[in-house]
């Protein structure tokens, strides 16, 4: 340590030029990425007023919690929260037992199929049928309109299948398999009481992944549920959000015209918030899942 | 003769049977359907690009019209400015979106500073986790004509305010650099992850011999990342005209529309919207196939010249 820092010490100056070069550029896309998240922040908790006048950067002015008022009073948000809590711990849960089934044999040398069966899988990534089969065979299977829609056809993706199978055939040794096969333990067996309690990692990370795919996603839902009592947040965000519909009892104690626009692009804001809050909270704690997840995924195999 | 092989292929299926592959076959079950139902069905349904689709014949038993949706498509007054804007948009993604995450993982590498290193990468990871209907509401408020922030800054160093979504113009640029804004961190993952790999010793010889950083990179970082980058390069080739709905489809509008409808939103439009399935079909499998030779070509490439593939 004091040798390397007795090294840098006599460095040329270009070099040092070099390395502050680099902060300096790792600083400014770091801080570009920030700014638009703070600013959104910011302006969640800023009066109307001074949101619409396009006077907040990224500090609040004027706070004022009215945007978070009023997105808690939106019923067509709320009902899509809980919507899609309710898509995101069913289809996570779906996809986690999906998955590790598929996983486990394909990860097993002993399985005679694995070859083949694992290029079935594999080429649907580069090779699929596309948005109009899909839909019409949703349709034919009478999910439309269903729960099922938004579980049952993603239930499995090949990349997070593929992210266990390389985990279950790299991280559990392969003695412990034939030990336990020796001792007569069946394949059923081991999968259940030794594969996947040792697999936890790969299923945090599998969870995660799922589970923000689940919470972001509006394509389904776009596709398959009509009535508007089954739409998920992200739906309801995009009424609001892009094309710019909003309820207007929400809004109707308030008199002036200007006064209504600059609530509901304060409501706008605050939305954005809190719909995303849920993943940004458990972000941190996760993030080294979701790190360990791409390594995982990396390993060749 | 034929009892002995009668035998072995009994001792066979015994051998077949004591592995396990009876219960193999039994964990697979549930995947196994799932994907043939849902994976490889909707591939037999693909043949509604070469018929003339009845809601009351059904998929299978629909008149035959051979190529006439294609034909269709490629003549058709729309296709080519369909066709330009995927080209354009996927093009210019790939361009600007596949070396950035590279340079970023590179410059982390560099970085001693372990608590900045860090803090460095939660920032730039966390756009990954914001849905596509938030991150384009986001963009909308930003860049709004009149309370947006954007224009706020402009008009303040005395510019004139641009209608960021209402021009058809700025749309591509909208489009790849709030990509490079989402995913440059969440992307930079992988090669960060092999640049850990890279020997230490081939750095500290070069070191003693008085190598720069710069050389460092150059002559052992990329090498040694470079399977890596052209395992990534086949996929995201592969990848280019595949792009995806959700996110044009939310950027678009009737104003920019010129430049922002592309195959995907098109094939919506006309097939989920209009009902015109077997149309939509065709125009599906004509991007899905360009794609696949797409990925074909590169992957021969990349094994012909740096003798990596993926398959």
């Amino acid at each position: 340590m004091e040798r390397k820092r007795l090294f840098y010490k006599h460095q040329p100056f270009s070099e040092k030029f070099f390395i502050v070069f680099i902060y300096a550029l790792l600083a400014l896309f770091a801080l570009l990425v920030l700014l638009p998240l703070l600013h959104v922040l910011a302006a969640s908790l800023s009066d109307p007023q001074k949101v619409i006048e396009g006077n907040v950067f990224v500090f609040p002015k004027n706070p004022t919690f009215k945007g978070y008022k009023t997105v808690f009073e939106y019923d067509r948000i709320m009902t899509g929260f809980k919507n899609s809590i309710i898509y995101t711990l069913l289809g996570t849960l779906i996809n986690i037992i999906v998955t590790l089934l598929a996983a486990f044999p394909l990860s097993r040398k002993e399985f005679r199929a694995r070859r083949w069966l694992n290029k079935l899988f594999m080429l649907t990534v580069i090779f699929n049928g596309g948005m109009v089969p899909s839909f019409l065979l949703v349709s034919q299977l009478g999910m439309r309109n269903t729960i099922w829609a938004m579980v049952i056809p993603g239930a499995l993706s090949v990349w997070n299948m593929m992210i266990a199978r390389s985990y279950m055939s790299n991280s559990i040794p392969d003695e412990l398999y034939e030990a336990a096969i020796v001792d007569g333990c069946k394949p059923f067996r081991y999968f259940v009481s030794i594969a996947v309690p040792l697999s936890k990692p790969v299923i945090a990370v599998l969870v995660l992944y799922y589970g923000v795919g689940h919470w972001n996603s509006y394509f389904n839902a776009l596709l398959y549920l009509s009535r508007s009592a089954m739409h998920p947040l992200q739906i309801a965000l995009r009424e609001l959000l892009i094309i710019n519909t909003v309820d207007p009892t929400l809004v109707t104690n308030v008199q002036a015209a200007a006064e209504k626009q600059g609530l509901v692009d304060l409501l706008k804001y605050s939305t954005i918030v809190v719909s995303s809050l849920p993943v940004l909270i458990i972000y941190p704690f996760v993030q080294k899942y979701f790190v360990s997840g791409v390594m995982l995924g990396s390993v060749k195999g | 003769m034929r009892e002995i092989s009668k035998k072995t292929r009994k001792q066979r299926f015994d051998r077949w049977v004591t592995e396990g592959n009876v219960q193999f076959w039994l964990i697979m079950a549930i995947p196994f359907i799932w994907l043939i139902v849902f994976a490889y069905l909707p591939m037999g349904g693909l043949a509604l690009a070469f018929k003339e689709y009845s809601p009351r014949a059904g998929i299978f038993n629909s008149p035959d019209v051979g190529f006439k949706w294609f034909v269709r498509f490629l003549g058709g007054p729309y296709s080519k400015d369909i066709i330009l804007n995927t080209v354009r948009l996927g093009v210019y993604s790939l361009l600007v979106g596949f070396p950035l995450p590279i340079i970023l993982a590179i410059c982390l590498n560099e970085v001693s500073h372990v608590r900045f290193k860090k803090s460095v990468q939660m920032v730039t990871y966390a756009p990954y986790f914001i849905s596509m209907v938030v991150m384009v509401g986001m963009m909308m408020r930003i860049f709004d004509l009149r309370s947006g922030v954007i224009n706020r800054i402009i008009t303040l160093f005395g510019g004139r305010p641009i209608n960021f979504f209402g021009e058809s113009g700025v749309f591509p640029h909208l489009y790849v650099w709030s990509g490079v804004w989402q995913g440059t961190g969440y992307s930079s993952i992988i090669y960060i992850s092999a640049l850990a790999g890279v020997s230490p010793e081939l750095k500290e010889a070069a070191e003693v011999d008085g190598a720069t950083r710069l050389q460092k990179i150059w002559h052992i970082d990329l090498p040694g990342i470079s399977p890596t980058v052209v395992m990534m390069l086949i996929f995201n080739v592969g990848q280019m005209l595949n792009i995806g709905f959700e996110k044009a489809y939310l950027m678009g509008n009737p104003s920019n529309r010129r430049t922002a409808e592309i195959i995907s939103t098109y094939l919506y439009e006309v097939g989920i919207k209009s009902g015109n399935y077997s149309y939509a079909t065709a125009v599906g499998l004509f991007n899905s196939l360009i794609s696949l030779a797409l990925f074909l070509l590169v992957n021969k490439v990349s094994k012909k010249l740096a003798d990596e593939s993926v398959f």
